[in-house]
């Protein structure tokens, strides 16, 4: 049997079918054959049952009775278990002891509470629950259309509704968890972010809410009208038409007033360099949408230079700098160290805008557009080696003295998981941007792997671990630990079987291409790695059904029964007259 | 620092760095382009059909994974003549008030590029059996199917365009598979994806990465001949598929094919350079060997191909042969 039989997706299941009764069969004999020795044990101690009784026959009564006095005593005998403590009772006097473990077996090991921040106005947290619970729907909503679409990949012929087919739910699938997930999530953090690094209350709590429905309902629409085939035209993130990101930019117009307002009205002198990304990063996007969605500069290929500044600015200026800005807030303050420093981070921000802004045109190599522009990109791509050595070794010093901070904390391990992807994520970005790299990569699914390796990698991991660290500050109620170590672990496993197998695939196919071999081969070479990417992506779609539950827990309202709370409340109650009849 | 704590200079200052950079990689260079480019003399304006069905193209997310540019690289040399240049999208303007422009370029293969596709594979029934299921004719595709832009009729009228697919795709549905407006749309917009020629005495820009040419066979008295198999399976095996039977009712078989068999070369070649539309039941054969600019080497080639493959035992062909029957069929449709 060689090789491409055996990567055949039907061959592979039809073998795992094949071993599940195999398998039954070897339980079944292991269960068989442990009978067997069972009975011939017994059938041993049987006789040595009889032996027992013909010799205890034949002892006198007397004797038999001292030994067994004798042998009871021994038996009894135990310490007192004051031998080491003495008499006294014990006391905790300087209130060291802290016992909160749970009766019964941990399955988990027990992390750190959330500290309970009882100053947040309420009116805010609802508002934030609220970007949180939106930004979880299209998080499940556009994962369940990838992974669909991931089938599609194996099974083509999946369905054949014009709404559904591949090219029309594509979109939907990266707008939904661009705008939807990763947009609102952010924006959700920034709302706790703003107002308490600059110690005042956030301006304006309505045009909070106006942003949230305005981004809900462009993505909702904007969603409808891709699966009715109604797009932009053709440009990646830029597929929903202009009335519908008309309605995001208002969004974010309204939430940029409201926190430059916040700012305004601090109490603390300096800027904290969280609000710096933040509300650039606002203020970037805004610029963006604006560049993007004006026609003119559109014709010929104006539309494509715009739309590789477009595609990379959202993602390096909207995403990538709002996500540095909630990481350089919530992850010394779940360290409960200062930032490393301050002035990497400073550094960090200038060279960022500095370089990223370049980089755009890098989606077109070798196309048609001016041949320096793309010396350009590549050049700023190359520079974007300093913003991400410069972040990356800023967040792992901050760990420094504290790694062992790690093994105790639920969010921790997702920010690790973040600033590790940060780095390697971004400087493949690099590497592909390289004229020798690009050749064999581009137009291949590399660019996918890629793609998700720095959006999933970074910064939903990044939105994870605040939220799980912001939540339960606002509700005051944390999910189960064994639902979000089910989350971390399926999230990780799945992108690595998500992006490893199709980062292979894609640089044979690459240098298939190269090679000038029949473009279906290509196509054929590439079925196994896409099984594996469906599979990768199962997982990953699971870990967001316990991301879900989890958010659930955090913000429902159903109180379980507190034992201490409870005796206390009963306590304090005024005595009814029933119980004192009873 | 004082601007690092006024958040009125901090921002604006960012603000404005941020515009200035946007303005020299973005602005700038798409309004310099779109003014300095012209398209091409010879370039010709997409009909209202074609325009229809580009609309249904993109709609349809097409460019999700076909791309409509050859790149200046030795790969991309199978998708056109020439790299794509700048003229080339001139004329790409607005779609309407709703929509910007669509020069649909794209960023991801996973799909045949299409820039040239109406010249690589214009035939007109091939076209509407892989739209509506691929892989009735490429059974390795994952390209999904587009079923609605077909109907079934019972008894089709005299104008509609009737699709002969196995009755096995037509999910035991009584009556005859029919091309919709939509997919003749679509069709007339594939047909038209042709690379523009540059006009007379423009330079024809370079494929760079050319791979590197074997010094030692060079010197050799002769040079290899092509792969047969490969330049079957890249322009001959969608129609006539890969076991060479072809599908019946839309696309001839060759193995056993008399043609193929036959001594008379004469026909043999000029179908694959020109063309063949001589027997109704089949659809039309495109001119693939002259679209394709095919010498005799890549003529002999395929030739000794199919004469040795699927059972067939052919006589094998020279280059020298062909080229001589090559050279009388110029004259031919010269004189005509």
């Amino acid at each position: 049997m060689n090789e491409s039989t055996m990567s055949n997706p039907g061959i592979i299941i039809t073998i795992i079918l094949l071993l599940l009764p195999i398998l039954l069969g070897i339980v079944i004999m292991i269960l068989k054959v442990m009978g067997t020795i069972r009975q011939a044990k017994d059938h041993q101690q049987l006789e040595d049952a009889d032996k027992l009784a013909e010799y205890l026959g034949n002892l006198s009564k007397e004797e038999l009775e001292e030994q067994l006095v004798k042998r009871k005593a021994a038996l009894d005998f135990q310490l007192s278990h004051q031998e080491l403590s003495g008499k006294m009772p014990a006391e905790d006097e300087k209130g060291l002891l802290h016992i909160n473990q749970p009766p019964g077996l941990p399955i988990v090991a027990a992390k750190k509470k959330a500290l309970p921040r009882p100053n947040i106005d309420p009116k805010l947290s609802k508002l934030i629950i609220w970007y949180f619970l939106s930004a979880t729907a299209w998080l499940l909503f556009g994962t369940t259309i990838g992974e669909y679409l991931g089938i599609k990949f194996v099974a083509p012929d999946a369905d054949h509704v014009s709404w559904l087919s591949f090219g029309r739910l594509r979109p939907v699938h990266t707008n939904a968890v661009f705008w939807g997930w990763a947009s609102l999530g952010m924006l959700g953090l920034g709302y706790y972010i703003i107002p308490r690094v600059s110690n005042t209350k956030l301006a304006n709590l309505n045009y909070g809410w106006y942003t949230l429905g305005l981004i809900n309902f462009a993505v909702l629409i904007g969603s409808i009208c891709l699966m009715a085939g109604i797009n932009n035209g053709g440009g990646e993130y830029r597929e929903y038409i202009w009335p519908v990101m008309l309605l995001f930019a208002i969004g974010i117009a309204l939430t940029l007033i409201n926190f430059i307002e916040t700012i305004a009205r601090r109490t603390t002198k300096e800027i904290y360099i969280s609000n710096w990304y933040i509300v650039a990063s606002i203020i970037f996007a805004i610029i963006i949408t604006i560049v993007a969605y004006v026609p003119s500069w559109q014709n010929g290929l104006g539309e494509t230079i715009i739309q590789g500044y477009y595609m990379h600015q959202g993602v390096g200026m909207w995403f990538m700098l709002f996500t540095l800005g909630i990481v350089y807030y919530i992850l010394p303050q779940q360290l409960n160290k200062p930032i490393y420093s301050y002035s990497l981070g400073i550094l960090a921000f200038w060279t960022q805008i500095l370089f990223y802004t370049l980089i755009g045109t890098h989606h077109f190599v070798f196309s048609s557009i001016p041949w320096w522009l793309q010396t350009v990109a590549i050049v700023g791509s190359a520079g974007m080696v300093i913003p991400v050595i410069a972040g990356t070794t800023n967040f792992i010093l901050t760990f420094k003295g504290a790694w062992y901070k790690i093994s105790d904390s639920y969010t921790l391990p997702f920010f690790l998981v973040g600033i590790l992807f940060y780095f390697t994520g971004s400087l493949q970005g690099t590497a592909e941007a390289f004229r020798s790299a690009n050749l064999i990569w581009h137009f291949t699914d590399f660019t996918v792997a890629h793609s998700h390796l720095t959006m999933y990698g970074i910064i939903c991991f990044f939105l994870w671990a605040g939220i799980y660290a912001i939540l339960p500050r606002l509700t005051g109620k944390e999910a189960p630990q064994i639902t979000i170590g089910a989350h971390f672990w399926l999230a990780l496993i799945g992108l690595l079987f998500y992006t490893i197998p199709l980062m292979y695939g894609s640089t044979l196919k690459g240098l298939l291409w190269m090679d000038n071999k029949p473009f279906i081969e290509g196509v054929v070479l590439m079925a196994p790695y896409w099984l594996w990417r469906a599979i990768g992506g199962s997982l990953m779609w699971l870990s967001h059904l316990f991301f879900a539950y989890n958010v659930y827990k955090m913000v429902s309202t159903r109180k379980e029964v507190d034992i201490q709370e409870t005796a206390i409340r009963k306590l304090t109650e005024p005595v009814t007259p029933i119980q004192t009849i009873a | 620092m004082e601007l690092f704590d006024n958040h009125k200079k901090l921002f604006t200052t960012a603000t404005l760095l941020f515009l200035l950079l946007t303005l020299f990689v973005a602005i700038l260079p798409a309004i310099n382009n779109q003014q300095r480019n012209r398209p091409l003399p010879n370039a010709k304006i997409l009909t209202e059909a074609e325009m229809k069905g580009k609309a249904i193209y993109i709609s349809n997310g097409c460019v999700a994974c076909h791309t409509q540019q050859v790149r200046n690289v030795d790969m991309d040399k199978i998708w056109g003549s020439r790299p794509s240049i700048a003229a080339d999208y001139a004329a790409i303007h607005r779609t309407d008030i709703w929509r910007n422009t669509a020069t649909l370029m794209g960023t991801e293969r996973t799909g045949p590029d299409l820039t040239d596709i109406g010249t690589r594979q214009p035939g007109k029934e091939w076209n509407l059996v892989h739209l509506f299921n691929p892989r009735i004719v490429v059974k390795e595709s994952i390209m999904p199917a587009y079923p609605w832009l077909f109907t079934i009729k019972s008894e089709p009228s005299d104008s509609d365009v009737v699709v002969n697919v196995p009755a096995a795709y037509l999910k035991n549905k009584e009556g005859k598979l029919v091309a919709t407006k939509e997919a003749l749309y679509l069709l007339a917009y594939l047909q038209s994806l042709k690379q523009t020629k540059l006009p007379e005495g423009n330079p024809i820009p370079e494929f760079l990465y050319k791979k590197a040419v074997k010094q030692a066979d060079n010197n050799q008295a002769q040079e290899p001949e092509l792969d047969g198999k490969a330049l079957y399976t890249a322009s001959c095996q969608s129609c006539h598929q890969e076991n060479g039977e072809g599908l019946p009712g839309a696309f001839p078989a060759l193995k056993g094919s008399p043609v193929v068999m036959s001594d008379n070369l004469e026909l043999y070649v000029d179908i694959i350079m020109n063309g063949y539309d001589a027997r109704p039941e089949f659809g039309i054969m495109s001119p693939i060997g002259t679209n394709l600019e095919w010498t005799e080497k890549e003529v002999a080639a395929i030739i000794n191909y199919e004469r040795t493959s699927w059972g067939n035992n052919g006589k094998k062909v020279s280059p020298d042969e062909i080229k001589k029957i090559m050279d009388l069929l110029k004259l031919k449709t010269a004189a005509q």
